[in-house]
């Protein structure tokens, strides 16, 4: 058989047709993806934020009820080693989490060595999240500094960009150390970074976060700090807010009220 | 061939070693083995056909992590219009309560190791303690 000119560009022609007869079906035959629904009681807001009133908090010697909530849902485990202590919510004292407003002769004398509620203050500008290289960590759109386990590869870098020291690292297997496990939350395992995720999985099934919850004395408060009218900004109206170390930049979303 | 007396029998040993795993599971009866997995009796219906979940079951768990936990929508619409919760434990392991039943006879019979359960837990494992 015989190629002329005219053949061979038709052969050419047919067979480029063919070849592209896979992928285009494929481009066309696509299922669209489908879209993602958040479940009906999620609560969605624009911008989450907690405070803690300090006199609130101080009326009660000892409690602990908050930090206690917290670590029984979340799975926290006591390891009973300072060194590798892993934590959500913690207290410090007055002296060292506000020393730039310590007066040495003041009312406020007494409160230095009262204990600070501490938790990770979901900055509006977290600098854990511009370390991470997996993002692992990032920012949601209603400002949560959420967390990926699954993609957390145990790097650290979060740890020391945060400024606050909220996050902990998982150096060996937490689960024996757990007194008794929360089935509805998973646990963490070996080398990977942890910390407060402002219950997020709570406030997807219509929940407030746990600590405000289990808090007697309505010391926590939590909201959207958009609205106006929110619980949250009622609580902040008029009063001296501290935030820790807000001449970082990193805009804390945990206001301390005294 | 040179020494071919000793090589033919070498060779021939030899495979029979390397096969022998091979020989040892057709004598002891494992080799016709089909894994279980066991189903529980009183739920009849998966999120997906059984087809569907068998080939992709791995790709919808990380589709449904990769959406609760990074993207916020815990809302799984299956191909017949059903509406599930993205959640292994309260939607998947409600029903499979124990994985060693369930999971653990495909993947240990093909030697699949997966890091599911180094924090995620289902319900029997609690019940042991």
């Amino acid at each position: 058989m015989e190629f002329d000119r005219r053949g061979l560009l038709k052969i050419a022609g047919l067979t480029l047709l063919g070849l592209a007869a896979k992928p285009g079906w494929e481009l066309f035959s696509k299922v669209e993806p489908q879209e993602l629904v958040p479940s009906p009681e999620t609560l969605t807001k624009k911008r989450w934020a907690m405070s803690v009133d300090l006199k609130k908090c101080w009326s009660t010697e000892g409690c602990r009820d908050c930090i206690d909530a917290c670590h029984r849902i979340h799975n926290v485990p006591d390891l009973g080693i300072l060194k590798e202590e892993i934590k959500w919510i913690w207290q410090f004292p007055y002296e060292e989490v506000f020393p730039e407003h310590e007066l040495e002769y003041s009312e406020e004398e007494n409160n230095r060595k009262k204990p600070v509620l501490l938790l990770c203050n979901h900055c509006d500008d977290p600098p854990c999240v511009r370390y991470c290289p997996t993002r692992a960590t990032w920012k949601r759109e209603d400002g949560i500094v959420m967390m990926d386990f699954h993609r957390c590869i145990g790097c650290r870098y979060c740890m020391a960009g945060c400024p606050y020291g909220s996050r902990s690292f998982n150096w060996k297997d937490p689960r024996p150390f757990i007194k008794k496990v929360n089935l509805e939350f998973p646990t963490r395992t070996k080398g990977v970074v942890e910390k407060c995720n402002f219950c997020e999985e709570r406030l997807s099934r219509g929940l407030i976060p746990a600590c405000v919850e289990a808090c007697k004395e309505k010391a926590l408060v939590f909201g959207d700090l958009k609205d106006p009218k929110s619980e949250i900004r009622e609580a902040l109206k008029f009063k001296t807010i501290y935030q820790r170390q807000p001449e970082l930049g990193t805009k804390p979303k945990v206001y301390y009220i005294l | 061939m040179y020494d071919g007396k000793k090589i033919i029998p070498g060779l021939i040993i030899f495979l029979g070693l390397v096969t022998s795993p091979l020989w040892y599971n057709a004598a002891s009866g494992k080799i016709s083995y089909i894994p279980k997995p066991k189903i529980p009796a009183e739920k009849k219906e998966c999120v997906e056909p059984k087809k569907y979940i068998r080939i992709n079951h791995k790709n919808l768990l990380d589709d449904w992590k990769e959406s609760v936990v990074r993207k916020a929508g815990t809302t799984y619409v299956a191909s017949n219009r059903k509406s599930y919760l993205m959640s292994l434990n309260r939607t998947c392991m409600n029903c499979h309560t124990d994985k060693t039943e369930f999971c653990d006879q495909c993947h240990n019979y093909m030697g699949v190791t997966n890091k599911c359960w180094d924090c995620h837990m289902y319900p029997k494992e609690i019940k042991k303690g």
